[in-house]
């Protein structure tokens, strides 16, 4: 995988010099235009990790999952990865953390330790997504990307249950 | 929308550490989280300065509108919005492209350059448009090829086989992210 990026590099440049236009100018542009974004996202970044830690901090999280684990028992969704399931969506590098207790305490290759892989894997940090990609150019209003971003989540963490099952037992 | 997340999450996490006398630990966390998002930033500035300044001469030679015409017929379909020449679609699918190779830190840049553009078109300012969602709805899904994290992590907790779960993370994530567009789709229509 270590060619890909040098290559595209190599053909975008090669591309401008045969073109002849002014390739250094267009791309200490480019760089200029880099640094304006980050520090227009600064302030989002900022924002957005300051209440996600705040809300992880309070472990008010820990005391939710008590109430929901008799709803998702009912489903015999397995109580050890609801943590995990719930953390996924908020905080990358929080559920990093939790798959990773997981993989201690229960085994990498148990049944728990592979479904928690694919959780990982299979999803992205929803709310940190949404929040620096539309702040990023100033939109307010979101509609219904937030509900259908985390009803996906939720279709992977489901999914990855039953293709875990399905595919090595 | 993202106001009362931000507020909520605050206001919840500050009452419910005072109810639990454990407001030392969201003192320390007010005052030092702001280190982890400079890192963050840090990490992200000289990705982002690397890849708009590739693209800006992709963009000046007029490669990139080249792309967009060709990759219109490929992703053209799940943004009926967009014209067939839209540079828009250039970052859009370099985005996808990055996500899927597992060059999520590439990805990033591409996805705000892709919201950039869209934003230009956009007749109700602070608003989110189509495209935009959609974009969003292909990023949280997480597309990817090789969970490369994921794959480090089982190897550093001893798996036996690291990679087994690379085929059905890739069932897993393409279905949710199909599972995604759907609702997209159908949500489009419905939102009034």
């Amino acid at each position: 995988m270590n060619f890909i990026i040098p290559l595209i590099v190599l053909l975008i440049v090669f591309y401008g010099f045969f073109k002849r236009i002014d390739i250094y100018d267009s791309f200490i542009a480019g760089v200029k235009e880099g640094l304006e974004m980050t520090l227009k996202i600064f302030p989002t970044i900022f924002a957005l990790n300051l209440a996600v830690q705040v809300l992880l901090k309070s472990h008010i999280l820990d005391y939710g999952m008590a109430f929901l684990k008799v709803p998702f028992a009912f489903f015999s969704f397995p109580k050890e990865l609801l943590p995990l399931a719930i953390m996924r969506p908020i905080s990358g590098s929080s559920s990093l953390i939790l798959m990773s207790d997981v993989f201690k305490n229960y085994g990498v290759d148990s049944y728990l330790g592979r479904v928690a892989s694919l959780m990982q894997g299979s999803t992205d940090t929803t709310i940190y997504i949404i929040g620096l990609y539309f702040s990023s150019v100033g939109i307010r209003k979101i509609k219904y990307s937030l509900i259908v971003g985390l009803l996906a989540d939720l279709m992977a963490i489901l999914l990855s249950l039953f293709i875990v099952s399905y595919w090595f037992y | 929308m993202i106001q009362y997340i931000f507020g909520l999450f605050l206001i919840i996490g500050i009452l419910f550490s005072l109810f639990t006398a454990n407001i030392g630990a969201i003192n320390t966390c007010l005052l030092e989280t702001g280190q982890v998002a400079l890192e963050m930033v840090f990490h992200l500035l000289p990705l982002l300065c690397l890849w708009l300044g590739v693209m800006k001469i992709a963009e000046d030679s007029g490669l990139l509108q080249k792309m967009a015409r060709g990759l219109s017929r490929l992703i053209g379909p799940i943004f009926p919005e967009l014209d067939k020449d839209d540079i828009s679609l250039s970052y859009i699918a370099s985005n996808i492209m990055m996500n899927i190779l597992g060059l999520g830190n590439a990805a990033t840049p591409f996805g705000l350059k892709a919201m950039e553009e869209l934003n230009r078109h956009n007749l109700i300012k602070k608003t989110a448009t189509r495209s935009m969602i959609t974009l969003l709805v292909i990023n949280t899904a997480s597309v990817t090829l090789i969970p490369t994290t994921v794959i480090s992590m089982r190897t550093y907790y001893g798996s036996t086989s690291p990679t087994e779960i690379v085929v059905p993370c890739m069932v897993a994530t393409f279905l949710s992210c199909a599972f995604g567009l759907i609702l997209d789709r159908i949500f489009a229509y419905l939102w009034k």
